[in-house]
């Protein structure tokens, strides 16, 4: 086995997994390079060229991870569903500890509308890698499904009728549709207009595609795989992050925002939730547009529980633009039910001399 | 959040009764249960439980393994899509498909509160329902219906008591009880039983397996002019384990099982039924007691009869009483001439019932094979008397061949 499986990788890094598969570990420069050359033709929809190169990539390495789950994201995107599902499939029979070819696998069933498959693949990327967000997020949706079509019976509806359908709102919006109106995709925040969350080998921002979810407070009842639940809004790239450092000149500023950052996660460990809430911008953008009362509330039930929590910041990189900052940094939360690290964005805005969280989203 | 959540469905649900202790969660060990019913509800409690438990997955397995069993119940498909939600949100109540048709949704939430409830409140063991005084001989059991808990309690005859068999869950009027008109869409309150048995090759899929016929309207019912016919005890459709507690345009409805587990016990023209809103129970005691006066009654008019003397005879029917189209008057006077012919007069009864009339009214139907000797006229008949508590008196209202 060459040196690069990710076989070899300790799972701890799994998290980092797709990056890791797209570019990175010891790989021979001329793989990275044609591995690279391959996902500018997907990223430029050349598809047929892109698997012409694939398949010739996967002839010399047949064993390559990387090369064949390339070839299932190829072939989904040609929408060539059974081709796809038997590259993941055998991808997962070889690969067994990976979860992304599970995850694939579940999104293509979803589209079949086989959501028990789905469900189980799902539940194998979860068991292989319980920190791995996209399959929580997915298997949320595959969940809502299946429990849209246990309503369906319960109550009746043929769920075939469209109108019947457009009754239960719970269904429109699985994995196979795109637009989910002010919808969440956490993983999103890398490719917000891609309708599948397909775990892609896209490098380009693997950490927000990669990294757990911001650890919920814990959502203790489900004893199975309890779904992060974080608000994370599935934005467009805010337009602040651009300008880059040029605004670093007020170090005061800087500091002020990391302050209010800090003081964000410390009112979070004490439950102060009246003080926790007060550092959220009157134009804050709730996950999913929910209302912003319905959205205290809830954040208020999930703080105020019993158990200690501990929430603290690291590695905050912060970039200024005017009365806009963009906080970027590492989320360390801990309670009796969960521990995670996961990456973090906030963007803050100056209200009357005070930094207020406008967006706050995963990544 | 979703642990409180699922609690608060919990608690909706068992907060409606009084709260009797979860059968299985007490901790002591109960003595295994007489009761033969299906079952089902018991799977609902331990689903329940497990909910309560915070042990959603066991309670997944609960569900999928009754739905194992039975495919189309609908409740189980609900609390499945409840379970299978409350993993990718917080839930807040028994239901959690938005949108949807909010009658079925409640319809379904009153089958589980109808269910769950009747789990935790079987009947106790030294109490029996106020209706069955005294079942003949021949009769090897009773149904007794409360339509508010939508139960079936089925009663063997045990020597003359009652003794509790199985209850079962059933639906009845969609606009509820005490029927008095065709298409009222309400199943009838009142003393009944089992007039015949229909097959299910001879019904529609709707009346699934089978269909058991009650006698209603009774003379009582014709007296009060209530109208209706076609009251049955009857299956389910084959689409569905189970309708909801108000679904029926009258008739008592039970899953297939039950009916069929039921349909065992029933003696077409002879098993009673008798339909509630609301059972009453009496400790033995004073079942026992209630019993005891009725019958006390019952012998005085016999032998009252055979005294010869009208007017003792008499005193034990009502101002009110009725036979037909002849009133109290009338049948007294037809009663003096025909007792001015009577040298002796020998009254026995035999293979007698008594049941009390559910509802406000102190009634009770008492039917018996007479066997009535005289010098100059011999007669048997199967009789029917509906007795009435007047001024503390039991007092005869009706009488008539049954």
């Amino acid at each position: 086995m060459p040196s690069s499986l990710p076989t070899h990788r300790p799972t701890a890094r799994l998290p980092a997994l797709l990056v890791a598969l797209a570019l990175c570990f010891a790989a021979p420069l001329a793989r990275a390079d044609n591995l690279a050359d391959i996902q500018k033709l997907i990223k430029s929809g050349q598809y047929p060229q892109a698997l012409e190169k694939t398949d010739a990539y996967i002839a010399g390495k047949p064993k390559d991870a990387q090369g064949r789950f390339l070839k299932g994201l190829i072939l989904t995107e040609m929408n060539r569903p059974a081709d796809a599902i038997a590259v993941f499939t055998r991808l997962t029979e070889d690969y067994p500890e990976l979860p992304e070819p599970y995850n694939n696998l579940a999104v293509l069933y979803a589209q079949q509308k086989q959501y028990d498959k789905a469900r189980t693949a799902l539940e194998m990327a979860i068991r292989t890698h319980p920190a791995y967000a996209i399959a929580y997020e997915n298997l949320g949706d595959v969940y809502a499904k299946l429990a849209s079509q246990a309503y369906d019976k319960a109550l009746q509806l043929d769920s075939s009728n469209s109108a019947a359908q457009g009754k239960l709102s719970l269904i429109r919006d699985l994995i196979s549709t795109g637009t989910r109106p002010g919808s969440k995709p956490v993983v999103a925040a890398a490719k917000p207009s891609e309708p599948v969350k397909v775990a892609a080998a896209e490098p380009p921002k693997p950490a927000a595609t990669v990294v757990p979810i911001a650890p919920p407070p814990p959502a203790p009842v489900v004893s199975g795989p309890a779904k992060p639940v974080e608000p994370t809004k599935a934005t467009e790239k805010p337009a602040t992050t651009a300008p880059g450092k040029q605004a670093s000149d007020t170090a005061s500023t800087e500091s002020e925002i990391v302050s209010a950052v800090q003081g964000w996660a410390a009112a979070w460990s004490k439950k102060d939730v009246k003080t926790y809430l007060g550092h959220y911008a009157p134009d804050f953008q709730t996950p999913n547009g929910m209302p912003r009362k319905a959205w205290e509330t809830e954040r208020q039930q999930r703080i105020d529980k019993p158990g200690k929590i501990q929430v603290s910041v690291a590695d905050v990189k912060v970039s200024l633009n005017g009365d806009k900052a963009t906080v970027k940094f590492r989320q360390d939360y801990k309670s009796a039910t969960l521990n995670s690290s996961a990456g973090k964005t906030l963007v803050l805005i100056r209200v009357g001399g005070k930094w207020l969280i406008q967006q706050e989203r995963v990544g | 959040m979703r642990r409180f959540a699922f609690g608060g469905l919990l608690l909706t649900i068992v907060a409606v009764g009084p709260a009797l202790p979860v059968p299985g969660r007490s901790g002591a060990a109960a003595p295994p249960p007489i009761y033969t019913d299906s079952g089902i509800e018991a799977q609902l409690v331990r689903i329940y439980a497990a909910i309560e438990k915070n042990r959603l997955d066991q309670a997944m397995n609960l569900t999928e393994s009754l739905l194992h069993q039975h495919p189309n119940f609908r409740l189980a498909h609900l609390i499945r899509g409840d379970l299978l939600l409350a993993r990718s949100r917080p839930i807040s109540n028994l239901g959690n498909a938005t949108n949807a048709p909010a009658e079925r949704l409640a319809d379904l939430r009153e089958e589980a509160v109808a269910r769950l409830q009747a789990n935790r409140k079987k009947p106790a063991d030294n109490t029996v329902p106020r209706y069955l005084l005294q079942m003949q001989p021949d009769q090897k059991y009773a149904v007794v219906v409360d339509t508010q808990k939508a139960r079936l309690y089925l009663y063997q005859n045990e020597n003359g008591r009652p003794r509790f068999v199985a209850d079962y869950y059933i639906s009845h009027g969609k606009l509820g009880s005490e029927k008095a008109r065709e298409g009222d869409k309400k199943t009838p309150v009142g003393v009944y039983h089992v007039t015949t048995s229909l097959p299910r090759q001879k019904l529609t899929d709707f009346y699934g397996s089978g269909a058991f016929p009650i006698n209603y309207p009774n003379e009582w019912d014709k007296r009060q002019g209530r109208k209706g016919h076609g009251i049955w005890l009857h299956g389910t459709p084959s689409d569905t384990f189970s309708r909801p507690p108000k679904a029926s345009d009258g008739c008592v409805v039970l899953s297939n099982q039950d009916l069929d587990a039921l349909a065992k016990n029933l003696q077409p023209g002879l098993t009673p039924v008798i339909i509630s809103n609301d059972i009453e129970w009496l400790s033995l005691d004073d079942w026992q007691a209630e019993r005891n006066a009725l019958n006390k009654n019952l012998d005085a008019w016999r032998t009252d009869w055979e005294s010869g003397d009208t007017d003792r005879f008499l005193r034990h029917y009502s101002k009110k009483f009725q036979s037909g189209k002849q009133g109290f008057d009338a049948f007294a006077q037809q009663k003096r001439q025909v007792n001015a012919g009577k040298e002796w007069i020998k009254v026995k009864t035999d293979n007698l019932s008594m049941f009390r009339n559910p509802g406000k009214d102190e009634l009770v139907v008492v039917t018996f094979e007479q066997d009535y000797r005289s010098n100059n006229l011999s007669n048997q008949m199967k009789k029917r008397q509906y007795w009435i508590r007047e001024d503390g008196t039991w007092k005869i209202v009706y009488e008539g061949a049954a």
